[in-house]
């Protein structure tokens, strides 16, 4: 098949699949009957054109900028990590007990003591995965799709029989001790110009930011970094060049899961200051359309996060105000997965082939 | 746990078994055929959807039967296009197809019946009935066997029978069928199905279509049978128990008809954590019996268990030249 210029490969690409997610997402609106120009209305309105609206949208984009970099670090060594949900939630156990059972001065210490606990726990959760895909072979997809229900099981458990503070009925842990409360933007220097009410979105958000940094430079400007893209563009070169398959396989896994971990300060530390059951909710998923959408890039990862923070609030405002069902951001997120990530080559088809009559155009007139 | 209990928990066994089986099939055609489908989940439930409304709306099971597998073959259908024709990630394509059948099936039970995403409860014709096999009651009074063949074997709905009959009938078309066998060619090595000139593509499409037919018998099932209407996630990650029944069995269809039976029983059990109390003699929490089946599908998977080899061109698109 002929190339297309490179800068219709990273921005036209991804620009006409999300287009084409739009156009359908517009057409299901149009057919259960709803005005898709007034739903965007209500999306815009309740997501960015208030501090309250933003103070969500901005925590939800905390949120999947971690899931989304952890499903991009394990994408370069070409290893499908499905498995965000389970990592997630194991990373909210590991912010629990660190939170419930060290007696923090203040948060900012708890804070790096939470992130410690949550990547720790999360990669924990992803090393079992990568250690039978590397050792054994077994598939890394099913294998995180089996983990995230056993996590599901053992959280349950865990909330059920372990954690839930005597005399409780709710299956969640105690609340954590008000020193280890992160501040929200409102309560950030700065930041609390713009937000004066209290938001869910935390200071995680520039723990966010500093990650997706900080992923760029370990994929692009260090040795390990490139040993991953190696190994992902080809096994067989990566491993004639002497790169170790088990120890990239293992090490980007665990970075993968300790960012899908990480995601907790942000949802369990930040927000609820408690550990519930399902604390993910669905963004470890999301994780996958971030990924998928921000072409693998930690800034495209960052834009991404922000589009699904948007699509994320404002569906609950949908939810809320209109006759369309909060599940309409479901449908989004499959649409934008199955366009950006599946149907990339229909996209590519169809631009070659209008890139080719332009130039047929251009011979012509000359 | 006394004999009465035992038949009871085989009952529900079976019941419970009849998704995972249908799915299980379906996903048998497709992964043997080299397209990975983790989308099993999403054409159930779409396919739920679709038979739990369209009985309600005409008042019949099997019209709603016919409904729920044009629903599961309309998935089916995405996804062949994506992973044969367009060459996409057939993982990515199962993943968003699960997401878009997981909000759909809401907006489109909304939209139809306004009752929270549900749909209207079935009663009568618009649900399976219960099957009573003949001399069901005479046997009753023969010891032993006689309350196993009337709890256990009679009295289930068509689709329970008819996902015996379906392991039966794949067996039969895999391994004494022309068909079945360029089916498990072309999952292994396409390039020779194709230089013998067979179509990698009608062949692929094929086993895709009828994973959508299965799959849609599995959804209808849930809604029409097991269940009385439709309701939000009602598949609740049988697909995906279905995909580990099928690793478990290695991709052999009677071997994941045993697969599924025992996920079944896991699943009845779970149901019932007294009667595991009781024998046992320990208080097992019930997530630990929930998460059984995936904590032996990683066993297998990681080999301890013998190992499972997939088929070798699972999850490649075929191109015919390079």
């Amino acid at each position: 098949m002929e190339r297309l210029p490179r800068w219709a490969d990273v921005v036209l690409v991804p620009l006409v699949s999300l287009i084409l997610a739009f156009a359908i997402a517009a057409v299901v609106i149009l057919a259960i009957g709803q005005n898709p120009w007034e739903a965007l209305k209500v999306m815009v309105e309740g997501s960015l054109m208030s501090p309250y609206g933003w103070g969500y949208t901005l925590y939800y984009t905390t949120s999947f900028i971690f899931t989304g970099l952890a499903v991009t670090v394990a994408f370069h060594a070409s290893m499908f990590n499905i498995g965000g949900e389970g990592q997630a939630q194991l990373g909210g156990l590991g912010v629990a007990l660190v939170c419930l059972y060290i007696p923090w001065p203040h948060w900012s210490l708890a804070l790096l003591g939470a992130a410690c606990g949550a990547a720790l726990f999360g990669a924990a959760w992803a090393a079992i995965p990568a250690w039978l895909q590397a050792k054994r072979g077994s598939h890394i997809v099913i294998t995180t799709i089996m983990f995230n229900y056993i996590a599901a099981s053992l959280l349950v458990f865990l909330l059920v029989d372990v954690l839930r503070p005597p005399g409780k009925m709710d299956p969640t842990t105690a609340n954590f001790p008000p020193a280890t409360h992160l501040p929200s933007l409102d309560q950030l220097p700065l930041f609390n110009l713009v937000f004066t009410k209290a938001v869910p979105a935390n200071v995680t958000l520039l723990i966010a930011l500093a990650m997706a940094l900080v992923v760029w430079a370990m994929l692009w400007r260090t040795r390990l970094g490139y040993q991953i893209r190696a190994f992902g563009k080809s096994e067989s070169a990566a491993r004639y060049a002497g790169i170790n398959p088990v120890r990239i396989i293992m090490i980007s896994m665990l970075i993968s899961g300790g960012l899908a971990g990480m995601m907790s300060i942000n949802n369990v530390m930040g927000e609820a200051e408690r550990l519930l059951a399902n604390s993910a909710s669905g963004a470890g998923f999301i994780g996958i359309a971030v990924a998928l959408m921000g072409r693998n890039h930690p800034l495209g990862v960052v834009l991404a996060a922000f589009l699904f923070g948007f699509l994320f609030q404002g569906g609950a405002e949908l939810g809320l105000w209109t006759k369309i069902p909060i599940e309409m951001r479901t449908v989004v997120q499959g649409l934008v997965i199955l366009f950006t990530g599946a149907l990339d080559m229909m996209v590519r088809m169809i631009l070659v082939r209008i890139f080719a009559l332009g130039r047929a155009q251009r011979m012509e007139a000359a | 746990m006394d004999y009465a209990t035992l038949l009871q928990m085989l009952d529900s066994t079976l019941r419970l078994a009849t998704p995972l089986m249908l799915a299980c099939i379906a996903g048998l055609y497709s992964e043997r055929s080299g397209i990975f489908d983790i989308g099993l989940e999403g054409k159930m439930l779409a396919a739920a959807m679709c038979a739990g409304a369209v009985a309600a709306l005409t008042g019949s099971a099997w019209i709603g039967l016919l409904a729920g597998i044009c629903g599961s073959l309309l998935f089916a259908a995405v996804h062949g296009i994506t992973a044969i024709t367009f060459r996409g990630n057939q993982l990515i394509s199962g993943v968003a197809l699960n997401f878009l059948a997981q909000g759909l099936t809401v907006l489109v039970a909304q939209r139809l019946f306004g009752q929270g995403s549900r749909t209207p409860p079935l009663s009568g014709a618009a649900r399976f009935e219960p099957i009573i096999l003949p001399f069901a009651d005479a046997a009753q009074s023969v010891p032993v066997i006689g309350p196993f063949y009337a709890e256990v074997i009679s009295g289930h709905s068509m689709p329970v029978y008819a996902a015996f009959g379906v392991v039966a009938l794949t067996w039969w078309v895999l391994y004494r069928t022309r068909f079945g066998l360029r089916l498990r060619a072309v999952g292994e090595n396409p390039a020779a199905v194709d230089t013998a000139g067979v179509s990698v593509a009608g062949l692929r499409f094929a086993a895709v279509a009828i994973t959508g037919v299965l799959c849609g018998i599995a959804g209808a099932y849930m809604s029409t049978a097991l269940q009385a209407g439709f309701g939000k996630d009602m598949t609740a990650g049988r697909g995906y128990i279905a995909l580990a029944a099928l690793i478990f069995a290695k991709w052999r269809p009677i071997q994941a008809m045993w697969a599924c039976l025992l996920f079944g029983f896991f699943q009845a059990l779970a149901n019932r954590p007294d009667v595991v109390e009781a024998v046992v003699r320990v208080k097992v929490p019930v997530p630990f019996l929930t998460a059984l089946p995936y904590v032996l599908t990683v066993f297998v998977l990681a080999g301890f268990v013998g190992k499972a080899i997939p088929p070798r061109a699972g999850g490649e698109p075929y191109v015919k030249e390079r």
